[in-house]
């Protein structure tokens, strides 16, 4: 298969009064083309970053690139001039966002906002570009197509809204969906509707799709493979069924154990102690090292990298235990 | 585009903004009848004898008492303002006590003059102001932020007259470029503009500065960055149009004050315009100009308010769809 974005050694730089933070601290993923690839993690380790340093989104924030590589087909995104990387932003690349309700212009017809990308990039004149994205509407589900492109943001309930910028970034065809919590801030059943809706078009057009959440029913339901992210790092990286099947990292294992199972009656909900350690101070060796039910005495001087699991070349984690037992099955041959 | 629009006149956006703008209509109503009321009392509270001043110094206090009688001034309060205010409606504002002259003349004469003043303040100051505000906002804490915003708290913090004295001496008197006052020519308008709308200017540069920087940190800018759009429509359409919305409101909330910066403005640039009458009138206890100019004002201030209001509920779609 050929890989779509290969993502190297990623770092994100934030500035802050009192030395800069690291917030994406070398990520290394790739996505093959027509898949779905789950990010998962808890809030503040880093998705939306993530995802904003591929698109090169970071201005107006403190943030800025500060390493690796994002190669999309071939070619490295960070290399490219600004007007280089407009031409890819909106057409091969397409971006949702958390905030369905913000992510509209107030003051702006939602048709007008919808026929930009396609004036830009599709070099549609104006009325073909309405009849495009009527079409586009049309596509996500929209009743009334016609008069919701006369509407304006706010007439539109939430889910709507989201079902517009579903049809604004598919628009001019992307071979990438970058998808950041599509569905966090809607209800339970727009939310089912919604991801339908994404799974029906990405299996249509054969794209790729990065999917940041971090709900893993969705993962579970959505992803082809999962990447699991702590502290701006990759922690294992697996194909979805044996993700939730075998997890391999402590953090995996904890985060799947407090996801209340269906049809089970739960007791407790157990959730991983404690907090994401904070960007400034940082334990030195194992991120993960101060939550870690394994926690061994290496795991504090030494961070693991992220390594292959052994026979299987599709599993990754980053791991002293998973490592370990490598090292010795190793030294016993 | 055209075909597929509803016809402008049943779409609900056009009735419920003829909605909104009925709503303020009537809502200035009340508003004219109690300054009115404010102002005519104002006048009749102020120190002296209209009567004695009309007759003249020499008058007898039988012919005081005639004149007195014939003005109406020995009737009750609130039939005097009856009477104005019915001879007003007949465009009757009296007589000046001064010239004798009608005083609704006198105003007619003054009117364009001040009206072009302000105008074209209001127009330089928001073009330039907006400008200024936006290059700041773009290039924030670089070299034109600075250069922007140091010109507008010298806007703001230099007097008005010192200005136009110093703008008179340095392109009238020195380079003769401009004339030094009167309204003989377009040109003379320049340096006087220039002068009243210098304050405006800068605080329209420092707010819109302020709220484009709002503006671009909301997440719809960050959605017209991920369609691959230029910088210059991100900033020129996506951002700025929000930013208008506030913008408008606090020009024309300035306009009131360059009504007042004109009496200053009209003095040091000789304008025969409302301000200067209103200085005059004042100097002499013409109470009808000066009552007249008082309502004229006032009537003014509320009218321009009432456009502002109408504008922001033009480029803002929350007002213009749901009010009711
Ligand atoms: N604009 C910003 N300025 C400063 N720091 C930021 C900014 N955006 C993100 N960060 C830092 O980067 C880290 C990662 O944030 P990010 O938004 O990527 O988390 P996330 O994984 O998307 O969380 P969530 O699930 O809550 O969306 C945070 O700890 C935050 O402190
Ligand atoms: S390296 Fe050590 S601390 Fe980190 S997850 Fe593995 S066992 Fe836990
Ligand atoms: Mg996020």
């Amino acid at each position: 298969m050929e890989k779509l974005l290969e993502v190297e050694g990623l770092k994100t730089e934030f500035k802050r009064d009192g030395g800069n933070v690291m917030a994406v601290a070398g990520l290394d993923f790739h996505i093959n083309s027509g898949e779905v690839l789950g990010l998962v993690g808890e809030s503040g380790c880093g998705k939306s970053v993530t995802s904003l340093s591929i698109m090169q989104l970071l201005k107006g924030t403190p943030g800025r690139n500060a390493g690796g590589s994002v190669k999309f087909k071939g070619t490295d995104l960070l290399r490219l001039s600004d007007k280089e990387m407009r031409r890819v932003r909106g057409k091969d690349l397409a971006m949702i966002f958390q905030e369905p309700m913000t992510s509209l212009n107030p003051v702006l017809r939602i048709g007008k906002q919808l026929e930009e990308p396609i004036r830009l990039h599709m070099g549609y004149n104006k009325a073909k570009a309405r009849e495009h994205a009527i079409h586009m509407l049309k596509l996500v589900g929209i009743p009334r197509a016609e008069g919701v492109m006369n509407d304006y943001p706010h007439q539109l309930s939430g889910g709507m809204r989201q079902r517009v910028m579903i049809a604004m970034a598919m628009s001019c065809h992307p071979q990438l969906l970058i998808a950041d919590e599509p569905t966090t801030a809607l209800d339970v059943t727009i939310q089912a509707q919604i991801l339908d809706l994404m799974k029906r078009l990405k299996e249509e057009r054969s794209m790729g799709m990065l999917l940041i959440t971090h709900d893993l029913g969705v993962v579970a339901e959505m992803c082809d493979r999962v990447v699991v992210m702590y502290a701006g790092r990759v922690v294992e990286e697996a194909p979805v069924k044996e993700l939730f099947e075998n997890p391999q990292h402590p953090y995996t294992q904890g985060l799947i154990r407090s996801v209340p199972k269906l049809r089970q009656k739960v007791r407790r909900l157990e959730s991983i102690p404690g907090n994401v350690p904070d960007l400034s101070r940082m334990p030195a060796g194992c991120k993960f090292a101060p939550r870690c039910p394994h926690v061994m005495p290496q795991c504090l001087t030494a961070e693991p990298e992220l390594l292959a699991a052994s026979g299987d070349a599709s599993r990754k984690s980053r791991c002293w235990l998973t490592q370990e037992t490598e090292l010795k099955g190793g030294t016993g041959a | 585009m055209g075909l597929l629009k509803r016809p402008l006149f049943f779409s609900k956006e056009v009735s419920s903004l003829g909605r909104y703008a009925l709503q303020r209509l009537l809502g200035v109503i009340p508003l004219l009848f109690v300054v009115s009321v404010l102002v005519f009392m104002f006048i009749h509270l102020i120190p002296g004898d209209p009567a004695r001043l009309v007759a003249g110094k020499d008058a007898t206090l039988e012919e005081i008492n005639g004149i007195r009688e014939q003005l109406g001034l020995n009737d009750p309060l609130w039939r005097q303002y009856i009477d104005y205010m019915g001879n007003l409606f007949k465009g009757d504002l009296g007589n000046s006590i001064r010239s004798g002259l009608p005083v609704s003349d006198m105003l007619a004469s003054r009117f364009m003059p001040t009206i072009w003043l302000t105008i074209f303040s209001m127009v330089w100051a928001v073009i330039i102001g907006v400008l200024i505000g936006i290059i700041s906002a773009v290039k924030r804490n670089r070299w034109p932020d600075h250069v922007g915003m140091i010109t507008a708290i010298s806007g703001i913090s230099v007097p008005g007259f010192w200005l136009g004295l110093v703008l008179i001496q340095v392109f009238s008197v020195q380079l003769g470029w401009f004339p030094t006052g009167g309204v003989d020519s377009w040109s003379s308008y320049v340096l006087p503009s220039l002068t009243l709308g210098a304050g405006i200017m800068s605080m329209l540069a420092r707010f819109s500065r302020t709220s484009m920087l709002e503006s671009m940190r909301e997440d719809y800018i960050r959605t017209g960055r991920a369609k691959g759009l230029h910088e210059f429509v991100v900033v020129g359409r996506h951002a700025l149009r929000n930013s208008l919305i506030q913008v408008v409101t606090v020009a024309g909330l300035q306009f009131g004050f360059l009504l007042g910066g004109s009496v200053m403005v009209e003095t040091v640039f000789s304008i025969p315009g409302l301000g200067r009458l209103l200085v005059d009138s004042i100097a002499f206890r013409d109470y009808t100009v000066i009552q007249a100019e008082l309502l004229l004002f006032a009537t003014e201030f509320i009218l321009i308010n009432l456009v502002v209001d109408l504008l922001y509920g033009v480029l803002n779609p929350k007002i213009r769809f749901d009010s009711n």
